[in-house]
């Protein structure tokens, strides 16, 4: 147990402390006690920072299930610890920016903060675990807290749906995640992720190696709202700001990128893996940006801009992955910058989209809306907060001098090395890129421009806007702050973090190229990407003046016909009609159905597998000469029971039941079971004369006396089922193996001092199955005593 | 006035006690002869059901007044018991065992414990098998 696991248990043991201290300490907001995990856990991952060196991986080990290969293994390297300090430091300021915007008086901030806790820590676990099953563990324990997180206000309806829906998709994709995560065991023996990328050549040759990769994407695809599974996070921002600001911007969205980014050395190199991710994520950046444009929410805009930028992301993790393939050695370098351009937009998308939902849940707090449609003119009102949410859209549209700027020009550099490199329908995808850049400028004026500038409509607004307290706005000022920084340092995160990260990234190519050193500046010359940037301001601007004269017919032609939320909606209640039809369909509630249904099971089970193994045996050596007195009672036994089939009265067919149970009863002696033939006569009186009880009672309505009605399905599974039974015992007996153990039971004398061997095995040999045979009858005597004798009592409810 | 059947209650008398009779018989012969505690039991039922019939139910009641239910409860004990008797002896759940001894009048008698269980079976099917009947024949619809 090593300080690094500590670490990951911390948030843990809040979980538990939080909601107990919340009783006691009613004078202050929980939130304070709770800002001590970020903090102490912030200053304790900064600690291993430094921004001149990497640092040197670390590995402690716990044994958890050691005979299954699960061991709490923790590894921090660079990209662990990127994540470490994105989730504790993003976290601190999440925390502080709750403690103003929650309610101390008015929320259940126990619950709230405890779900907080486990959240970071599970958050926390699943990027330092080296441990497939860990990781796996940590990363549904961020569903789940997700879940709850998003239902906070459970007694909205939209807040379940919301959760509901996040929940549904974000665990298909964890099971097909740990579908893939199965198979690399079976495919390399080990859980370790240290250990299989060690052994990645053998890992690619095992024929499940493509099915893991996609199985392992589509858990990454669903947790990164990929298309098309971005579906959920529009509905998830029915979560309180804070949670939206934390969880679906800057840290569980990132999961996926994560495990893309750590499944990057062992998958790289296959161009299966490169183009899914590139594709998909050049399909979820248009879609994305496109769909932000419509929205009038201002959480719902932030919601499909973070889709967006999701996707921007991972198509340069794609792009990088390109220069791992043997096809393109000699441009391998190249490539290697879209693995840079990944990881620093990472931590500027964490940080600019940070803080933006965070202005907007200031927004929300000091008007009373996120409709962009009632906000406008409060600049002079909040000046900070226009300042502020000015900074963090700035930087996601990709203008000096923010943090953005940056990253967006190297994600056109990347595209463009994509599309030189490969055949020229490739050429599309930069242009994609480029138009979605477009729509991401609109979006990031619409959130500035509509709803700080133009108008102000006091009568639409709840109340009066002024300035957020100081403590509400510090969070997102230090975001701001640090969205310029990069900007103007970059070199901050490049060698402790970015340089690392991508050589452990693809392993195989800097091992021949060890002088490689990262390299990222502000200013890189006049360039195409520059005058991309360049074509992207002017397009952007002269659309969104426009923006009233084409949004309205374009988005009413398309997002009626291409509407994927429909889709899940309709799917799942198809799958609910689905489900219950068929349920419907055999679960009938007719005892018929289902005898019909035990029936044919057996017949084709039974005797499917008689026939399939051929194993069908007929010896008739053996067997004793048939005497005439047993062909007259066998005659007389299949006589009754015709008669009892086609008998047009139920007293008829009783009289043949008894009529066959006096000849089984004949049988017994002719077959020298003296025992047997008592027994049978007497049960058989029994029997039938509770029959006759029966037939006496009988309603007196229902009595009109018809025959059996005739229905061949019946007919034929009632064959069937004699068929393969008198098959079964034909074979059966014509094909004895061993030597019945009668012989024994002949010593009766010896062993028991009875004579009679039917009695001496009934009382001695075996009397415990006499013993609870006779238990049986005492049950059956008193049950039939309750039945009868407490009707009435029950009759009286 | 209710018609008195003389000729079945008068055979009745005579038949219950050698039906009674062969039942005992057939218990206790079951060691050796065809027979036992199962079939035992249900004659001497096929007994008291004559007498049900031959008179009314709360004659018989007075007559005999046993509930059934506790009869067919001390049989499922009393079989019960000889098993843990086993147990008690430091041998296997439900080993029997036996033995010759010499009675006076009756000679050189076998004595098995498998008697004593096969006692049991009897007493619970007998008093199962009146809880049924009676319990149908005294509901009332």
């Amino acid at each position: 147990m090593s300080t690094l696991h500590l670490a990951i248990l911390l948030p843990f043991v809040f979980v538990i402390i939080i909601p107990l201290l919340y009783k006691y300490t009613t004078a202050i907001h929980t939130g304070w006690i709770a800002l001590i995990v970020p903090v102490v856990l912030f200053v304790y991952f900064a600690s291993y920072f430094s921004i001149y060196d990497a640092i040197e991986p670390i590995t402690v080990s716990v044994p958890w299930i050691p005979s299954i290969d699960i061991h709490f293994t923790l590894y921090l390297d660079s990209l662990s610890l990127l994540f470490a300090l994105l989730i504790t430091g993003i976290g601190s300021l999440v925390v502080l920016y709750s403690i103003f915007y929650l309610s101390k008086d008015r929320e259940r901030l126990h619950l709230f903060y405890a779900y907080l806790m486990l959240f970071m820590g599970a958050m926390l676990g699943s990027v330092l675990s080296d441990n497939l099953l860990v990781l796996y563990t940590f990363w549904e324990l961020t569903s789940v807290s997700s879940f709850l997180l998003i239902a906070y206000w459970y007694q909205r309806q939209r807040s379940r749906y919301g959760a509901q829906k996040a929940m549904y998709i974000t665990m298909t994709g964890g099971f097909s995640m740990l579908l893939g995560f199965i198979i690399l065991y079976v495919a390399s023996g080990t859980f370790s992720i240290r250990e299989i990328i060690a052994m990645g050549d053998t890992v690619s040759t095992h024929y499940l190696f493509i099915p893991a990769m996609f199985f392992i994407l589509l858990g990454a695809f669903t947790k990164s709202a990929q298309f098309p599974f971005h579906i959920w996070l529009p509905d998830a921002m029915e979560a309180p700001t804070p949670i939206s600001a934390y969880l679906h911007s800057a840290t569980m969205v990132k999961a996926g990128v994560y495990l893309v980014a750590r499944m990057t050395p062992i998958f790289g190199a296959q161009l299966e893996w490169s183009w899914t991710i590139i594709i998909v994520g050049i399909v979820t950046l248009f879609w994305g940006s496109f769909n932000a444009l419509k929205q009038y929410d201002l959480k719902a805009l932030l919601a499909y801009s973070t889709i967006s930028q999701l996707g921007l992301i991972m198509s340069l993790l794609g792009v990088g992955s390109m220069g791992m393939n043997v096809k393109f050695e000699n441009e391998s370098l190249v490539f290697m910058g879209a693995f840079l351009a990944a990881i620093f937009h990472l931590i500027n998308h964490s940080v600019f989209k940070g803080s933006l939902f965070m202005m907007v849940g200031i927004l929300d707090h000091e008007t009373g809306t996120r409709d962009i449609r009632k906000l406008g003119g409060i600049m002079h009102l909040m000046p900070i907060s226009f300042t502020l949410t000015m900074i963090g859209a700035f930087s996601m549209a990709g203008l000096p001098p923010f943090s953005g700027f940056i990253s967006k020009e190297m994600f056109f550099t990347s595209m463009l090395t994509l599309s030189e490199n490969n055949s020229s329908w490739v050429n599309i995808i930069p242009i994609v890129a480029w138009v979605a850049s477009i729509f991401t400028f609109i979006y990031c004026m619409i959130i500035i421009f509509k709803s700080f500038s133009g108008t102000y409509h006091a009568n639409l607004l709840e109340r009066v806007p002024h300035e957020a307290p100081v403590g509400m706005l510090a969070s997102p000022a230090t975001l701001s702050i640090l969205a310029i920084a990069l900007f103007l340092f970059p070199g901050l995160v490049v060698t402790s973090i970015l340089e690392p990260t991508v050589k452990g990234m693809a392993p195989n190519v800097f091992a021949k190229h060890p002088d490689w050193h990262a390299h990222i500046t502000a200013w890189h010359g006049l360039n195409l990407e520059l005058f991309m940037t360049i074509g992207l301001i002017i397009i952007g601007i002269l659309l969104f003046l426009s923006i009233e004269k084409w949004k309205t017919p374009i988005f009413s032609l398309i997002s009626k016909r291409y509407n994927l939320n429909q889709v899940y909606d309709k799917g799942m209640i198809n799958l609910e009609k689905f489900g219950s039809k068929v349920t419907r369909s055999y679960m009938t509630g007719s005892t018929t159905h289902y005898l019909t249904y035990i029936f044919c099971f057996l017949i084709i089970t039974v005797l499917g597998s008689l026939l399939i193994t051929n194993s069908f045996y007929l010896d008739m050596s053996n067997d004793s000469p048939i005497e005439w007195y047993e062909f007259v009672l066998g005659i007389a036994t299949v006589a009754a029971a015709i008669f009892v089939l086609f008998s047009k009265s139920r007293l008829m067919s009783i009289m043949g039941i008894g009529v066959i149970g006096f000849t089984v009863s004949l049988f017994f002696v002719i077959f020298r079971a003296p025992d047997l033939a008592l027994t049978q006569l007497v049960v058989e009186t029994i029997s039938t004369t509770l029959f006759l009880l029966c037939f006496y009672f009988l309603p007196k309505l229902k009595t009109s006396i018809t025959s059996l009605k005739f229905k061949l399905t019946n007919a034929i599974i009632a064959l069937g089922v004699g068929t393969t039974l008198t098959l079964i015992g034909l074979s059966a007996y014509g094909h004895r193996i061993f030597v019945p153990i009668a012989g024994y039971f002949n010593n009766s004398y010896q062993l028991a001092g009875a004579k009679n061997i039917v009695n001496s095995i009934l009382v001695d040999f075996r009397a415990f199955d006499t013993m609870l045979e006779i238990v049986v009858l005492f049950s059956a005597g008193i049950g039939i005593y309750t039945l009868i004798k407490l009707r009435h009592a029950g009759r009286n409810d | 006035m209710k018609f008195t059947d003389v000729y079945l209650q008068t055979a009745t008398k005579i038949l219950v006690f050698i039906i009674m009779t062969f039942s005992i018989y057939v218990l206790f012969a079951g060691h050796n002869n065809p027979g036992g505690g199962f079939i035992g039991g249900l004659i001497t039922a096929s007994a008291l059901i004559l007498l049900y019939i031959a008179f009314d139910l709360q004659s018989v009641r007075d007559i005999i007044p046993v509930d059934f239910k506790k009869l067919a409860a001390t049989g499922v004990l009393i079989a019960l018991l000889t098993g843990v008797a086993s147990l008690v002896l430091n041998v296997p759940f439900l080993s029997q065992a036996y033995t010759y001894v010499d009675l006076p009048f009756l000679g050189k008698t076998e004595l098995a414990t498998a008697m004593i269980f096969d006692l049991g079976v009897y007493l619970a099917v007998l008093g199962t098998t009146m809880t049924i009947i009676t319990s149908i024949s005294e509901d009332d619809i």
